[in-house]
């Protein structure tokens, strides 16, 4: 495939035959117009949940404007964690350094709102000025008995996923157990990676709760403090959105030798699949029968909702681009579910082992690309001829330019895309743009109308 | 200095650096920095304009953090080129830059030179994100554009007009009335297409529009520059710099938003081109006296909150007194000495500077304010104060059409006018019979 960037050809491969190496979690390449974000971005995506924690953002003030409840997770409770607060950092600390200004941000803090926890996120300027963030931390935590937690999350440090661990990093922290005796002792489990955005958390949580199953932490979707400090009392561990909580379950795992499975709850079969999973572990009859009985009501519930998009959506062509492999290869199946062929697959920070995935299950001659820019975005979905695009807000105004039907799969959608709910969600978002009259008038509008 | 920034009520520069270059024809922008704040910024202006925003990245990483970012740049600047042919590229610093000392003047010109650039102009804007708000940001980077794009010229008959932050629609607006007045003019930065691409096939990523470069080199000769920036800076104004550098009289006006204002820069072109007011406009300003007084008896004493970027909060401010509104609280998230200057003589309106929005929300609520006028961030107010939000500026980002909202001129004022006076209207009757039953009703029950 033709790329005018030499160095961006390693980045994207099409399916043949054989599986093809290609590039992925590295550098953004300069000047290419990349949709990635930073580390303080991905470390935030996994803090921010927590409700009642105050979120410190120590550095100059635009990196905390631009995330200012930019989100759409839910909390039951305290809604302390949509503010944005920030040392906002002038020229004076840049040259002197920010250490005072910090200290002085969370006794001001502290003095407002009480706060059991509070996230320090490091932007990159602190990365480079040399603050010692760890000192100032551990200073205010032991002058107030609270926990403040350092989050090493330097934007220049690395990509998004490097914003991921670095938050894992803090979590483990945070439920570090003072108390080892109760590690593993209750019969609940943690789900691990789900943001409760559009209320996603609470969807399976229900799920869970009618076949028997309590919830004991979620991280990060809808928890606080409290919650928190109790994790590691669970038996199990269940990871969803892989490429943020693998970390962790992993060090949790290392550390306290509690188990974990991955699962999926977007679209009808993971969601199904996963259930199973976590009925089969606790090997209890009863849980298995209440969880065939849901899957079976759910199944044919939802089936019989998305039937009614589906028979106008069957053979259109979709193109993914998301931040996540988890996400992709979600999405290519639950495209699939509905009857449409993906054409492209591309994510801002998946994986290798993903990307292995995306190549067993995608199709022959899609495209697949690493890190994709906008440039490379609109020559595949017009090569590809995409009648669909799901990705996020920066890309949803590419594919409205070039007149082809979007969806959100962002941090920001007020509609949840989880469970079976989630699964006809999903369906008829993507009727309800694919099928809309307006591309009609598009079509005609200016130059070529050969589409 | 306050201790901690609670819900910020600014930008950093580098954002209004981007409107500024978005302003010139066949301009891209590339952020020196890590890749994190060209994005945030990118995804900040596309959910407002819903337009594809592309700006690049130098994308530094922890190697050219240490060593320095003139190779990632630079392999920026080559790939920029190689994907979208600019005629210009803009380079705007970011805190991480100038913190390890980047000279991107030097940069930039070392590598026009190396690469024998003739065709392609690369203009850099330091603009350090900790060094104050999009809004110095913009009149800075719209400056060095200016000081980097114009030479002594043969004197015309042309007009400079400057403008600030505004929506494309009231970039449009003001072209309207110029033409409307017969007047040649050179308006600059013109985002007016660039941020507000029509939609058309084959999708064109560089999209038309923008002031053109040989129009901004003759500003240097023009008549006149009038500048809708009564709150900017000398040191960061464009306008200055024509008037000291190549004696172009400056006259510095508040944006046209308002009768008097309005009236102000017509006034003004009328003196400096002697160009006839048309009856058509001269009916637009009646139309808007009109609604002025079918409106007045709501708007009378109502007290509203103004936030924003200062030359937005001064022009929406004075409309409001005529109106009979009270802007009890005037606030802006940059140190802006001079917007507190400009409202002085009005004791009665709290300005706040370097503000935040839980200071905001503090002193709407002591001020009792009816409701407040902004971006979509002052949702906040309306969650946490229950102070109804009329959305204006920049960004919005929970409703559709930010761009397309008209407030300049006298019909722009009299649609703002409108939005106000409706809220107004709203709060009066969604409450009217609760308020009533209670007032009366309750006693008489008694
Ligand atoms: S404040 Fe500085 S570091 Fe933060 S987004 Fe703006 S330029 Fe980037
Ligand atoms: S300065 Fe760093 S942390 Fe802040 S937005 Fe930019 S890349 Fe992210």
């Amino acid at each position: 495939m033709f790329n005018e960037l030499e160095e961006r050809q390693d980045f994207i491969v099409i399916k043949g035959r054989h599986k093809k190496a290609m590039k992925c979690d590295s550098h953004s390449v300069s000047g290419s117009v990349s949709q990635r974000a930073c580390v303080y971005s991905g470390a935030r995506v996994v803090l921010n949940p927590i409700a009642d924690a105050v979120h410190l953002v120590h550095g100059p003030i635009g990196c905390a404007a631009y995330t200012w409840d930019i989100r759409g997770s839910l909390s039951s409770g305290s809604e302390l964690y949509r503010r944005s607060f920030c040392t906002d950092l002038k020229e004076r600390d840049i040259v002197f350094g920010g250490n005072e200004r910090l200290a002085a941000a969370i006794d001001k803090l502290v003095q407002l709102y009480a706060p059991k926890l509070i996230f320090v996120y490091a932007t990159c300027v602190v990365g480079v000025i040399g603050d010692d963030l760890e000192a100032v931390c551990k200073a205010a935590s032991s002058k107030y008995g609270i926990d403040v937690i350092p989050v090493q999350s330097s934007g220049f440090m690395g990509n998004k996923a490097a914003g991921y661990r670095a938050a894992c990093d803090a979590l483990l922290k945070l439920i570090e157990p003072v108390n080892t005796d109760n590690i593993g002792k209750s019969r609940s489990i943690n789900y691990l990676g789900d943001f409760n955005l559009a209320a996603e958390t609470w969807i399976i949580s229900n799920y869970f709760r009618s076949i028997g199953i309590e919830i004991n932490a979620v991280l990060t979707g809808d928890s606080e403090y409290a919650k928190l400090k109790k994790t590691t009392d669970a038996c199990l561990n269940i990871v969803q959105c892989a490429g943020s909580m693998n970390y962790l379950a992993h060090k949790l795992n290392d550390l306290y030798g509690m188990p974990y499975i991955d699962v999926s709850f977007l679209g009808i079969q993971d969601t199904s699949e996963s259930l199973r999973k976590v009925a089969a572990f606790f090997n209890d009859d009863d849980i298995i029968l209440k969880t065939e009985e849901m899957i079976k009501s759910q199944t044919a519930k939802a089936n019989q909702a998305i039937e009614r998009y589906k028979h106008h959506l069957c053979g259109k062509k979709a193109a993914i681009y998301v931040g996540g492999g988890f996400k992709a290869i979600s999405l290519l199946k639950q495209f699939r579910e509905i009857g449409i062929d993906v054409v492209m697959i591309g994510t801002q920070n998946g994986q290798p082992h993903e990307y292995d995935t995306l190549q067993e299950l995608a199709d022959e001659g899609v495209i697949i690309v690493d890190d994709a820019n906008t440039s490379e975005l609109e020559q595949f979905i017009l090569e590809k001829g995409a009648d669909i695009l799901v990705g996020g807000v920066k890309e949803r105004f590419l594919a409205y330019k070039l007149g082809v039907a979007f969806i959100d799969h962002n941090h920001n959608r007020k509609h949840p895309l989880s469970g079976y709910e989630g699964a006809v969600n999903f369906a008829k978002e993507v009727y309800s743009t694919v099928c809309s009259p307006v591309w009609k008038y598009a079509l005609d509008q200016g130059g070529d109308s050969a589409r | 200095m306050r201790d901690v920034n609670q819900n910020p009520c600014n930008m950093c520069m580098p954002m209004g650096g981007i409107f500024a270059f978005k302003g010139v024809e066949g301009s891209m922008v590339i952020i020196h920095g890590s890749q994190g704040c060209s994005t945030y910024m990118r995804r900040h202006m596309a959910e407002h304009f819903n337009e594809p925003i592309d700006v690049a990245s130098s994308s530094l990483n922890e190697k050219g953090t240490v060593y320095g970012g003139e190779a990632n740049l630079k392999k920026g600047l080559d790939n920029v080129i190689t994907l979208y042919q600019p005629r210009l590229i803009g380079v705007l610093t970011t805190c991480l830059a100038e913190t390890i000392g980047e000279d991107i003047d030097r940069i930039a010109s070392q590598y026009m030179e190396e690469k024998s650039l003739t065709d392609l102009n690369i203009i850099a804007a330091s603009t350090p994100g900790y060094g104050g708000s999009h809004a110095e940001g913009y009149f800075r980077t719209a400056r060095k554009i200016i000081e980097s794009l114009t030479y002594k010229t043969e004197k015309h008959s042309k007009i400079n007009i400057i403008v600030p932050i505004i929506s494309p629609a009231d970039i449009r607006e003001i072209k309207r009335i110029l033409n409307a007045l017969d007047i040649e003019y050179v308006i600059f930065p013109d985002y007016s297409d660039t941020l507000d691409q029509p939609f058309a096939r084959p999708y064109n990523k560089n999209p038309d529009g923008g002031t053109k470069l040989h129009d901004i080199a003759s500003m240097a000769g023009a008549a006149a520059t009038i500048q809708m920036g009564i709150t900017v800076d000398d040191a960061i104004s464009p306008g200055r710099y024509l008037e000291q550098q190549f004696g172009i009289p400056l006259y510095n006006l508040p944006i046209p938003i308002g009768v008097e204002a309005t009236d102000r820069f017509i006034d003004t072109l009328v003196r400096i081109t002697g160009c006839v007011v048309p009856d058509s406009l001269k009916q637009e300003r009646g139309r808007l006296i009109d609604a002025m007084i079918d409106a007045h008896k709501h708007n009378f004493e109502a007290r509203c909150t103004i936030f924003g970027d200062p030359e937005n909060v001064y022009a929406v401010a004075k409309m409001c007194m005529e109106n009979g509104i009270v802007p009890a609280v005037a606030a802006t998230g940059s140190p802006s000495p001079k917007l507190g200057e400009a409202l002085g003589d009005h004791p009665h309106i709290c300005v706040l500077t370097e503000s935040d929005f839980m200071q905001i929300l503090e002193k709407s609520t002591e001020e009792n304010v009816d409701f407040a006028i902004g971006g979509s961030d002052g949702k906040f107010l309306s969650d946490e104060g229950n102070i109804p939000l009329i959305r204006y500026g920049f960004p919005i980002h929970d409703r559709i059409g930010g761009q397309r909202l008209l407030s300049v001129g006298y019909t722009g004022t009299t649609l703002l006018l409108d939005r106000m006076t409706n809220t107004l209207l709203s709060i009066k009757y969604d409450n009217y019979r609760d308020k009533m039953r209670q007032r009366y009703l309750a006693d008489m029950q008694r």
